[in-house]
């Protein structure tokens, strides 16, 4: 969903890079509380992961591809704020050396991918885990729900930046319907994509999954209390 | 699995995703891309600035072989997103001092 240079106008593009780069030093700060010691290497990890699936172009219909976004992925592994400076940095990379998504439309990208990423995919996975039995088996269709949803709405998001600042005279409505329509297919293979990542890191460390800390909490309040009896 | 197994076969599967595992991916344009073509505005992208970047368009300057210039500038992302990710997470961290290790 990279957006090139020249699809939305210029007050647009300096609109979405105010929110953007306000979305970022809020993330800066909040995600403090997400890393430590133990975290900071999953992020980086996490980051390049995404960099890399990102790369892997899935067919999704006659003539057209989807790829990961990642924002669910990373909110859940290692905290929506932490989540969307990964993000951030995916794009940024990805603008300034493999000329993917446009500099002017770098503050466009990351409000889409990163804030609202992260922000949906990580909001809808908590409601998720909030209705689901409260154990771990439940976190990866938490995610993956949460992914599903997440690029629809970005779809959505983008079309309507389309609709305020963008540079062609397009019917809103067929931007919307193709826009929505290819992202909900797309979206699926997000869902399925982000549902084995967290359930491969699920089983190999659940203590390294950010979406789970509150049951690694329980856990070790169990332990505690066996060793009191 | 100790972390350190764990980080290193996460990196691992990263580096041939990008590395190798790219070449196979889908050539077709990604949704927005044919979402524009398919409504019409796709003309009003505008070239890239950053084209004349040593990994354009993932692949390699000078290296003609797309295989292996793709798979150059796969490695290379990681690599510099993996750096610039970590060094962001180490600075802004919590530091953990004897006395709040346990919150």
């Amino acid at each position: 969903m990279h957006v090139p240079d020249g699809f939305l106008d210029a007050p647009t593009s300096i609109a979405t890079g105010a929110v953007a780069v306000a979305g970022v030093a809020v993330a800066l700060r909040k995600a403090r509380t997400e890393l430590d010691d133990r975290t900071a290497p999953m992020a980086g990890l996490v980051a390049a992961f995404i960099f890399a699936g990102q790369m892997m172009n899935f067919p999704v219909g006659a003539g057209t591809s989807g790829h990961l976004l990642g924002g669910a992925m990373a909110a859940v592994l290692v905290g929506p704020w932490t989540g969307a400076l990964c993000i951030s940095v995916v794009l940024l990379v990805q603008s300034l050396f493999m000329a993917d998504g446009g500099i002017t439309a770098l503050g466009t990208n990351v409000t889409l991918m990163a804030l609202v990423g992260c922000g949906v995919g990580y909001a809808v996975f908590r409601t998720v885990v909030a209705v689901l039995p409260r154990r771990e088996a439940s976190i990866p269709p938490a995610a993956a729900i949460g992914a599903l949803i997440s690029v629809p709405v970005a779809a959505t998001a983008f079309t309507l930046l389309f609709a305020v600042g963008g540079t062609a005279p397009i019917e809103i409505g067929k931007v919307f319907t193709a826009m929505v329509g290819w992202h909900l297919l797309i979206g699926i293979g997000e869902a399925f994509v982000t549902g084995l990542v967290v359930a491969a890191v699920m089983t190999a460390r659940p203590d390294l999954v950010y979406g789970a800390r509150h049951l690694i909490g329980e856990r070790e309040l169990q332990i505690r209390k066996a060793a009191a009896a | 699995m100790s972390r350190r197994t764990f980080y290193a076969i996460a990196l691992l599967l990263a580096l041939l995703l990008a590395g190798f595992g790219s070449y196979y991916a889908s050539a077709h344009p990604d949704g927005l891309e044919y979402v524009a073509e398919q409504t019409g505005f796709i003309d009003a992208a505008e070239q890239p600035k950053t084209d004349d970047s040593p990994f354009a368009d993932y692949q390699t300057k000078g290296v003609d072989d797309e295989r292996l210039g793709g798979g150059i500038a796969g490695v290379a992302g990681v690599v510099v997103v993996l750096l610039v990710m970590c060094g962001l997470a180490f600075a802004i961290r919590r530091r953990r001092t004897p006395e709040t290790a346990d919150h």
